[in-house]
């Protein structure tokens, strides 16, 4: 694509060809300098993310896993080559096992109620109450929070002792819960700190889906007779299909690295005397710089991948199978569609080298494609 | 690895354009049907539930280390928030000054970095046309999958060699961009300018740096200072990084805190007042923004 003006010398790409004046915006002059800024610029745009991206981002990635293969010596800051010996000891040591069972637990503690309440708190949002950003605000407060803040006001809620909850609970003839002692009481204890933080966020992302949906779909099931709990089932919650799935898919990367709340849960943060509420980054985090082993940190911590890769995966399958289901817009696949346009454009093209057809190329690839 | 990456697209509904969404979602309430007490009585609720942790600490940090055994507690703060206050900010294991400039400066250069770069490349992904642009894009995206620990160990090892480890440095250089702020940026730009306005600037002769200049930058700003804002926060609360390399001579505001449980485990009238005396700064923050973050997040909800 080339452009019959020039380009002024400031655009960085431009200023390499010398034979742009600095003052020369005349039409018709610098065309092929006009012609290396549109092909140069987009990549001087990116390079700079990519470049620092690629040695704050990339690099360390692929790092990790040379390291995972050794026995990383700290001392002379380099490593032996060991193979697969780090992964099978991360394997074999039953801690590991213990870590994936409370971080697994954890994460379902904590993502199956949160997503539930906050179907439930974005309905009620939805409705037609006064002061929309005051109660928007208010479920959004806990956000601003800090994790580590967060974890230090429920520890000392959750206590074992002079715990309020167990004052509560006590108050109702409940005999007092042991918080730290007890593997799943804890579990809930944590679940419940990430709860309080992240309800709210999900809340909202839930609530504008909601409003997304057509008010027409509506007011037709009320014309049918459907009650308001059969319209929330029937409309709303397959209409929020896809959010809910973004939702889990964000929820689990997040989830499944917790980190902050298990480590602020007693003074010591190495997760319980019995491991109760070790999770597998609190365990990352205290080989690498508790024991200092950072080879077997740096396996563990593509165990630690691979697993997030693993459900994301099978999450990922989970939601073509239900928005295929939901029903798409267009019944072509994203690749067909892309194939449709490929061929209406080169249909276009020998067309117009055939008539010289000034540009009906926008009209034909929008009809072959939307909607 | 792609998980995320089809996720946006599904939700961000690009078929529809934003005109047409608007337009059928005009007539959302019919007039005069405000909802009945109960709806308020569950917002209330929920309200309550979110605010009770913060009284809470409030209740707590303002008391005495007695407070919290106390069988016939009050449900009024005491009077001892500030000399708690005080002994969290003299503890000489927590340096609460030094922690708190810490947090601004990083979390600041965090902000205004990300931003910085993501608008860049968001605005060449999303309006000018060039080779592999949609690898590179799915390429970022897919990134924003990966776990911060799979990097912590070489930069670790990095930092240590550069002799960083304990300077904030090595929190910032980390951060300096974010994959999600190019998919925020590109997804905003993409619908925020319309082609022909670029065009036209080509046709007067603008170069394309100009372009970006005069018609990019003025479009991208809502989007950018909403980044800005998340991009602030998520960096304020971070934690297992800042936790790993720096020392107790030069925390962040959270590495802080962890200090004063090892310090005070007992006393957690010193731990809850020191809790709410990291937040304030926050707290006020959403008082002048917190609408920006509502609308931030429900905008990213429908946009992707």
């Amino acid at each position: 694509m080339t452009t019959p003006t020039s380009a002024p010398a400031q655009a960085p790409a431009s200023a390499k060809t010398r034979s742009t004046p600095r003052t020369s915006k005349r039409i018709g002059f610098g065309g092929r300098a006009s012609a290396w800024d549109l092909k140069l610029s987009p990549y001087l745009y990116i390079s700079p993310f990519f470049i620092l991206f690629f040695i704050v981002g990339l690099f360390p990635l692929g790092y990790t896993a040379v390291i995972s293969f050794m026995d990383w010596d700290l001392v002379r800051n380099s490593g032996e080559f060991v193979g697969f010996d780090q992964y099978i000891a991360v394997v074999n040591d039953p801690k590991f096992w213990v870590a994936l069972r409370n971080t697994f637990s954890i994460f379902l503690l904590s993502s199956v109620p949160q997503l539930i309440a906050a179907v439930f708190i974005a309905a009620l949002l939805d409705q037609n109450i006064r002061a929309k950003t005051f109660w928007r605000m208010g479920v959004l407060l806990p956000y601003v929070m800090a994790p580590v803040a967060v974890a230090l006001i429920f520890s000392n809620m959750f206590g074992d002792q002079y715990g309020i909850i167990n004052t509560w609970l006590g108050n109702f003839g409940i005999e007092p819960i042991k918080w730290h002692s007890n593997a799943f009481a804890s579990h809930i204890a944590i679940a419940t700190m990430v709860n309080f933080r992240w309800t709210g966020y999900n809340t909202l992302i839930l609530l504008a889906a909601m409003q997304a949906i057509p008010r027409d779909y509506y007011e037709a099931a009320t014309v049918d007779g459907a009650s308001k709990t059969r319209q929330f089932f029937a409309i709303t919650m397959p209409s929020l299909r896809p959010t809910l799935i973004f939702v889990i898919i964000t929820s689990t990367i997040g989830g499944l690295q917790i980190f902050d709340e298990p480590r602020m849960y007693d003074q010591y943060g190495t997760g319980g005397a019995n491991n109760q509420w070790l999770t597998i980054t609190l365990w990352l985090y205290d080989i690498g710089w508790g024991r200092w082993d950072f080879g077997r940190a740096a396996a563990l911590a593509w165990i630690l991948f691979l697993i997030i890769l693993v459900i994301g995966v099978i999450n990922l399958f989970v939601t073509q199978g239900l928005v295929r289901d939901e029903g798409s817009r267009n019944a072509l696949s994203k690749r067909q569609i892309r194939a449709a346009q490929r061929r209406a454009r080169d249909a276009v093209a020998a067309d117009r080298a055939a008539s010289h057809d000034p540009d009906p190329t926008r009209n034909t690839e929008s009809t072959e494609v939307s909607r | 690895m792609s998980v995320l990456n089809e996720q946006p697209l599904v939700v961000a509904d690009p078929d529809i354009p934003v005109e047409k969404r608007r337009r059928r979602q005009r007539p959302r309430y019919v007039k005069g049907t405000r909802p009945g007490w109960f709806i308020y009585a569950c917002l209330g609720i929920v309200l309550a539930a979110s605010v009770f942790p913060f009284y809470w600490s409030l209740l707590i940090g303002s008391g005495t280390s007695y407070t919290i055994r106390d069988p016939n507690m009050s449900w009024l703060p005491g009077g001892n928030f500030f000399s708690n206050a005080a002994k969290v900010i003299n503890d000489p294991a927590v340096n609460f000054w030094v922690a708190l400039w810490n947090s601004i400066i990083s979390s600041g250069l965090i902000a205004l970095s990300v931003v910085f770069f993501s608008t860049l490349a968001g605005w060449a992904f999303a309006k000018l046309k060039f080779k592999g642009s949609s690898f590179l894009l799915v390429f970022v995206i897919a990134t924003m999958a990966v776990p911060t620990q799979l990097g912590v160990v070489p930069l670790y090892i990095l930092f240590s060699d550069l002799g960083w480890t304990g300077q904030l440095g090595a929190i910032i250089i980390p951060a300096l961009v974010s994959a999600f702020g190019v998919f925020w940026m590109t997804q905003y730009l993409r619908q925020a300018v319309p082609d022909e306005l670029i065009e036209a600037a080509r046709v007067d002769g603008a170069s394309s740096f100009r372009t970006f200049l005069t018609v990019g930058l003025p479009a991208a700003r809502p989007a950018a200072a909403m980044l800005a804002l998340f991009t602030f926060v998520s960096a304020w609360n971070n934690f297992f990084w800042p936790f790993i390399v720096l020392d107790r001579q030069n925390p962040t505001l959270p590495v802080a805190l962890s200090l004063l449980q090892s310090n005070y485990f007992v006393d957690y009238s010193i731990v809850l007042a020191g809790v709410l005396l990291a937040t304030i700064p926050l707290l006020i923050l959403f008082m002048f923004a917190g609408k920006q973050l509502v609308s931030g997040i429900m905008q990213g909800a429908v946009k992707g």
